[in-house]
């Protein structure tokens, strides 16, 4: 099944391309609402924003592969990143990325078997006064330790 | 007490909403800016000394002027909100706390140039922040602060947020323009400016968000308040990040000039626990690092310029002892190797190289030839580029290379 914008998704496609002179302006916030719709943006969800668009697919390619966010494969239902840029460094990222990586047995980069959690480090997330820090889905958590990650993760139904 | 141009209201129930703004005297601004001739307000914001808050420093005032005033173009207006320099929070927070003297700052700016849309960059990482800025144009919108006529004057202005999907390098101005436009984020060749040519090849000005939520502050404080408040040629405050190793991390408004050392040691509380400071970086990740004992330099744009330093994004990181700078080189040149766009040779293979070699250096498998390589390929990307990314890696991992290159040396004897 290839996939289909919901009703309301549609609209709101046509309020952003409404804003911009032309319509390939629209193309990377269509697609970051693709991504929340679908979960990724793989080879059908191109061709689906291009359709809608009136471009051509290898142009919507071109960029899904430019941009972090637009993920081509799925990914567990809670997307753990964390930042592994430099003031998260200096306070101790790497030990927390290994308690992580303990606690729910993947490397990063990696989705666990349940497809409950998807691990990944990532450059800066501009919250360095909170470091370290991490986001799970569009949630920022920082002046993280141990304790606070187990308290943070074992919530997650 | 230091003058509070833009945390003021940092910290204060619901200061995001449009009612709690308009209690505090918010947007006085904009109905008597809107009473001035465009072009004067272009004269008082070069008066006033306001830099840009993005990172190059270059004056807003100056750079408006520079915008043809008669075009059959449209002319558009970019909100740099994309935040990507590391060690840089500032944005976060004015637009967390503070939307709506950004949408003064973004009302009056293109009024004075003649601009009736403009486009907020945000990162997508800021999705939370997107959200709330949008409820915040809705509220504006309704007490006719934007759209048609604004407050009877005549004047009309849209303004959109566009999100950004994880991409440093769009947050380089010429990157921004193409990402808008739909594109991949690779910069463009200047000349022509965006002043002339920019998104979809109309006239176009780029402010960083801080810079113009200062905008309004000028209109109500006045150009030479403003300018006393910081250096000369250099006015009003910035607000400084804070993060890595100390007791209070956080943002510090404070003038334009205050030493490196009150920022930490006075504002920020000093070095946690009994950790020592061994470094600084002084103005997001791209500016050359500063030693323990270069920490008494005023924070402005010539001062750090002498240090051969730059205040950028003035995202300050504190590094202590015991961090070793094996490990920072290591973060640094892994940023630089990831976010570069890979359009031009000297950055996308000279970064990657780089980070191949600190890989070795950190683990112990190179020699003192390999450090020599580093910097002959850094140097190799100094100026050869389309974009200042090039320089923006180059320079850190040079001054990186050159201040602790004893410390770097002895990780590999043992
Ligand atoms: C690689 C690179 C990344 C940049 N990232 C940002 C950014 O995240 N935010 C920003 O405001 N400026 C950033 N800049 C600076 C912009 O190119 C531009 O100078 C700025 O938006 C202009 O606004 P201003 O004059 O108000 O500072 C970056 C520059 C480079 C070279």
């Amino acid at each position: 099944m290839s996939p289909q914008f919901s009703e309301k998704a549609l609209k709101q496609v046509e309020k952003i391309v409404a804003r911009y002179p032309h319509k390939e302006a629209a193309l990377l916030p269509v697609l970051v609402l693709a991504r929340r719709e679908f979960g990724r943006i793989a080879e059908e969800e191109e061709k689906l924003v291009a359709a809608i668009l009136g471009i051509k697919p290898i142009k919507v390619r071109e960029v899904v592969t430019f941009y972090s966010m637009l993920n081509r494969e799925k990914i567990g239902k809670y997307h753990i990143q964390v930042c592994s840029n430099i003031s998260c460094t200096v306070m101790g990222a790497e030990t927390l990325l290994d308690h992580i990586r303990k606690k729910i047995g993947i490397e990063p980069g990696q989705t666990t078997e349940d497809g409950k959690f998807s691990l990944s480090t990532v450059e800066c997330l501009g919250a360095c006064e909170m470091a370290p820090c991490m986001m799970v889905n569009e949630h920022y958590y920082g002046n993280l330790d141990k304790k606070k990650i187990d308290k943070i993760l074992d919530k997650m139904e | 007490m230091s003058e509070k141009y833009l945390s003021r209201n940092f910290g204060v129930t619901d200061s995001h909403k449009i009612e709690v703004y308009l209690k505090g005297n918010g947007y006085s601004a904009v109905r008597n800016a809107l009473k001035i001739k465009p072009e004067n307000i272009i004269e008082e914001i070069k008066k006033a000394g306001l830099r840009g808050r993005g990172g190059a420093g270059f004056p807003a005032g100056v750079k408006w002027g520079f915008v043809p005033k008669k075009t059959d173009k449209p002319k558009y207006l970019c909100v740099n909100a994309d935040e990507g320099e590391p060690g840089t929070v500032k944005d976060r927070y004015i637009m967390t706390h503070n939307p709506h003297q950004l949408f003064e700052g973004i009302i009056i700016a293109s009024y004075a140039v003649g601009i009736n849309t403009a486009f907020i960059y945000i990162r997508g990482e800021y999705e939370n922040i997107a959200q709330r800025l949008e409820e915040a144009l809705d509220e504006a919108r309704a007490e006719g602060f934007l759209g048609k006529n604004i407050q009877g004057s005549g004047f009309n202005l849209d303004v959109y947020v566009h999100r950004g999907a994880g991409a440093y390098i769009c947050g380089e101005e010429t990157a921004l323009l193409e990402s808008l436009e739909g594109k991949r984020g690779n910069p463009r060749l200047k000349p022509p400016f965006p002043a002339s040519v920019g998104l979809f090849n109309c006239p176009t000005v780029i402010n960083n968000v801080e810079t113009l939520a200062n905008v309004p502050v000028i209109i109500n404080v006045g150009a030479d308040a403003f300018q006393k408040t910081g250096q000369k040629g250099d006015g009003g405050t910035r607000i400084f990040g804070v993060s890595g190793m100390v007791k209070k991390p956080g943002v510090y408004e404070l003038p334009v000039g205050t030493t490196l050392r009150d920022i930490i040691f006075k504002h920020a509380g000093g070095m946690k626990g009994s950790r020592r400071l061994k470094a600084v970086i002084p103005g997001g990740m791209s500016a050359p690092v500063l030693t323990a004992d270069e920490i008494d330099v005023p924070m402005d744009f010539e001062s750090l310029m002498e240090k051969k330093s730059m205040l950028g994004s003035a995202g300050i990181i504190v590094i202590d002892q015991e961090t070793s700078m094996v490990d920072v080189l290591k973060v640094v040149t892994k940023f630089y190797a990831h976010e570069s766009c890979g359009q031009c040779t000297p950055c996308r293979i000279g970064n990657a190289w780089i980070y191949r070699i600190v890989k070795r250096v950190a683990a112990r498998e190179a020699g003192k030839r390999d450090l020599d390589t580093i910097c002959r390929l850094a140097n190799n990307m100094l100026g050869k580029t389309l974009c200042p990314l090039g320089d923006a890696a180059a320079m850190p991992i040079l001054a990186i290379m050159k201040k602790f290159r004893t410390e770097i040396e002895s990780h590999l004897e043992q």
